[in-house]
């Protein structure tokens, strides 16, 4: 008895002599919150038609609760999807809609009435059973097409970027209702999106892809604190990143040399004497000085500010660095800070605390 | 998307007029008069041919009478209605059985395929209908094509009577009116929102219920008007049953032409023609309401 609700085992899909999925190996487990992050044409969206049973693996194997899915059509598959588009269905009022999937399980009458009942209830959509779903807003057609699908009390839900034609406010309501859904029911869901801040804030784990291929899977923490590589770096978050040398190594600290400067960081890979490295800093980590500010400026960089972003909460400023590089630095409106207006053209000192960054090795 | 079509065609009609104007009203009073002179002036006078009297000096002529009306509750008439109600109806029916998967399988094709295939439909259309009516002839007489083809292959021993019979007036009202069932239905399935039949699918609906909930439903529409476009001919071609139904198959077309032409009575082919004209008002109505009222169906 395997605990994973779904396992893809060198799973890999070609289309047109492209190769749109590369062997892949997942596991997941029963009841957690799983987003498949990436950037459009990435294979998400085909790997959500090959678990629902849409298309089928050119290799490999899934599993769905520890059986072999292969050949089984979508209709047999204990997994429904939530589509981009909604995809409800225009000629069937809300109720129906809901009713759908145990119509066709041939569920008994009384039955059909108390669960529509209590689904529609769960999203908030009682007053609306007699419309027809062209009459409802966005939000409630999302609710609608997720309602329709958890009906039937799916082992897995797949949910293919339903939040993407939202409107921001609409979105952030959305994402904290369908976090509290999933713990509500205890489904497994399958969440794709392209908004990195999304797959943070509602996952159990994320799993990044790119290219037909997956980087990295972790829990939102790990793959932005930790990421695999530069493409798992670079996709989320805002990332600095600097070509380093290896120049002394002992235990914990290595000491590296960034543009001439020595720099301790601690790495969590092994490392050799003069082995060429990244060290990536995220824009909130590093720290300006303005220069009269500063009076040992052994660790920092010297750079001129080049642009100056006003976000509301925090101020992004690039700096163009000695070297020519550009980096982001964002700066939250700290009451300590001595300095919190910058104008294009002031000198700076950048640097941030040893340990904060993170060590990859070097990619060309 | 398949929902809110309406609106956008509602969208796509609303042209602010300003300096159309003339225009709009030129091309509109030339449809009016048309339309006027051609439509409604000839039911006009057939509306009032209908209560006219004839003898065998006029064609048309006083008193004014209900006798021609009277005269269709004959069972002789009354029989031909139901017999041209049944082979249309089954015309239809063998149509849409016919039509739908072609035109089913066509909307799924891609472009280039669905073209070329379009193209090979209407070709034979480029011919006159009467011309391949009676090649039909041909085919199907008793030393025709297809009763050549059936003995040589040992499949029969003596030539089936296929021409002059309701089966080669089926053949042939199926023929010339397949088009117009394949038409409306392409244009509609290529409508049907495919991610809606994933939808269904996804949620557990076999190939029949998809079918049967899903698409049917959706393509409803389309199944309709292609029946009115096959049904309405199918009750009024008149030569398709005399050429190919010899004198044996009478429907209402042949028989309002019968009226008019042969036995020169006017009054009478008048009313058929009104009464035939009510009933298919009373099917249109029918369907009209029924696409209505769904709009309004609530929940059951």
């Amino acid at each position: 008895m395997t605990t994973n609700v779904l396992e893809l085992r060198d799973v890999s899909k070609t289309i047109h002599g492209q190769d749109i999925l590369r062997h892949l190996n997942l596991e997941i487990r029963h009841g957690e919150f799983l987003t498949l992050l990436g950037s459009s044409g990435c294979g998400k969206t085909t790997l959500l038609r090959l678990i629902s049973g849409f298309e089928e693996p050119t290799t490999g194997a899934i599993y769905i609760n520890g059986k072999d899915a292969c050949g089984l059509p979508p209709h047999l598959r204990h997994v429904h999807t939530v589509f981009q588009s909604y995809a409800l269905f225009p000629h069937m009022t809300v109720w129906e809609n809901v009713a759908f999937g145990l119509r066709c399980q041939k569920r008994p009458k009384d039955e059909i009435q108390q669960r529509v009942a209590d689904t529609l209830k769960i999203v908030k959509l009682e007053k609306f059973a007699s419309r027809k779903p062209q009459k409802l807003s966005g939000g409630q057609q999302q609710r609608v097409a997720i309602a329709r699908a958890v009906i039937n009390q799916p082992l897995v839900l797949l949910l293919d970027e339903p939040l993407s034609s939202l409107d921001y406010h609409l979105r952030k309501t959305m994402q904290i209702e369908l976090k509290q859904l999933q713990r509500k029911l205890g489904i497994t869901f399958i969440f794709v999106t392209h908004d990195q801040e999304e797959a943070l804030s509602m996952s159990d784990r994320v799993v990044v892809m790119h290219e037909g291929n997956i980087e990295q899977v972790g829990t939102p923490r790990q793959v932005y604190e930790e990421p695999a590589n530069l493409s798992v770096a670079s996709f989320i978050g805002e990332v600095n990143i600097f070509d380093a040398t290896v120049v002394d190594h002992q235990e914990k600290n290595t000491t590296v040399d960034i543009q001439g400067k020595r720099y301790t960081v601690k790495s969590k890979i092994s490392l050799r004497l003069n082995q060429k490295i990244h060290v990536l800093v995220r824009p909130e980590d590093l720290v300006v000085w303005d220069q009269n500010e500063v009076t040992d400026s052994t660790n920092m960089f010297a750079g001129i500010v080049e642009e100056v972003i006003y976000k509301g909460t925090t101020v992004d400023l690039i700096v163009r660095l000695s070297d020519k590089q550009l980096i982001t630095a964002t700066k939250f409106f700290n009451e300590d800070d001595d300095k919190l207006e910058y104008v294009i053209g002031d000198a700076v000192w950048v640097t941030w605390l040893s340990g904060w960054e993170m060590v990859l090795p070097h990619e060309t | 998307m398949q929902y809110g079509s309406r609106g956008f065609r509602a969208g796509k009609w609303y042209c602010p007029m300003r300096h159309d104007n003339k225009v709009k009203i030129f091309s509109l009073s030339i449809i009016w008069l048309w339309l006027a002179l051609f439509a409604l002036l000839p039911f006009g006078l057939i509306a009032v041919a209908s209560f006219l009297s004839h003898d065998q000096t006029n064609l048309l002529s006083l008193p004014l009478t209900f006798q021609n009306y009277t005269t269709l509750r004959n069972t002789i008439y009354l029989t031909i209605f139901e017999q041209s109600f049944y082979l249309a109806g089954l015309c239809t029916l063998i149509c849409l059985i016919l039509g739908y998967p072609f035109a089913y399988f066509i909307a799924q094709c891609e472009k280039r395929l669905k073209w070329l295939l379009l193209l090979l439909t209407i070709i034979p259309f480029w011919t006159s209908s009467l011309i391949r009516t009676y090649s039909m002839i041909t085919l199907l007489k008793a030393k025709g094509v297809i009763n050549s083809i059936l003995c040589w292959l040992g499949i029969i021993h003596q030539p089936l009577p296929i021409l002059f019979s309701d089966v080669a007036v089926m053949i042939g009202l199926v023929y010339n009116l397949l088009p117009f069932m394949i038409f409306p239905l392409i244009t509609n399935i290529e409508r049907l929102d495919h991610r809606l039949v994933d939808a269904a699918r996804d949620l557990g609906a076999n190939r029949l219920t998809t079918f049967s909930k899903i698409i049917l439903p959706l393509t409803l529409p389309g199944i309709l008007s292609g029946c009115i476009l096959v049904f309405l001919p199918a009750m009024t071609i008149f030569y398709i049953p005399d050429l190919l139904g010899g004198s044996k198959a009478m429907l209402l077309g042949n028989l309002i032409q019968n009226q008019f032409l042969v036995a020169q009575n006017w009054p009478l082919g008048s009313a058929i023609s009104i009464v035939f004209m009510l009933v298919l008002v009373c099917l249109l109505l029918i369907y009209w309401r029924s696409t209505r009222g769904k709009a309004k169906r609530t929940l059951a």
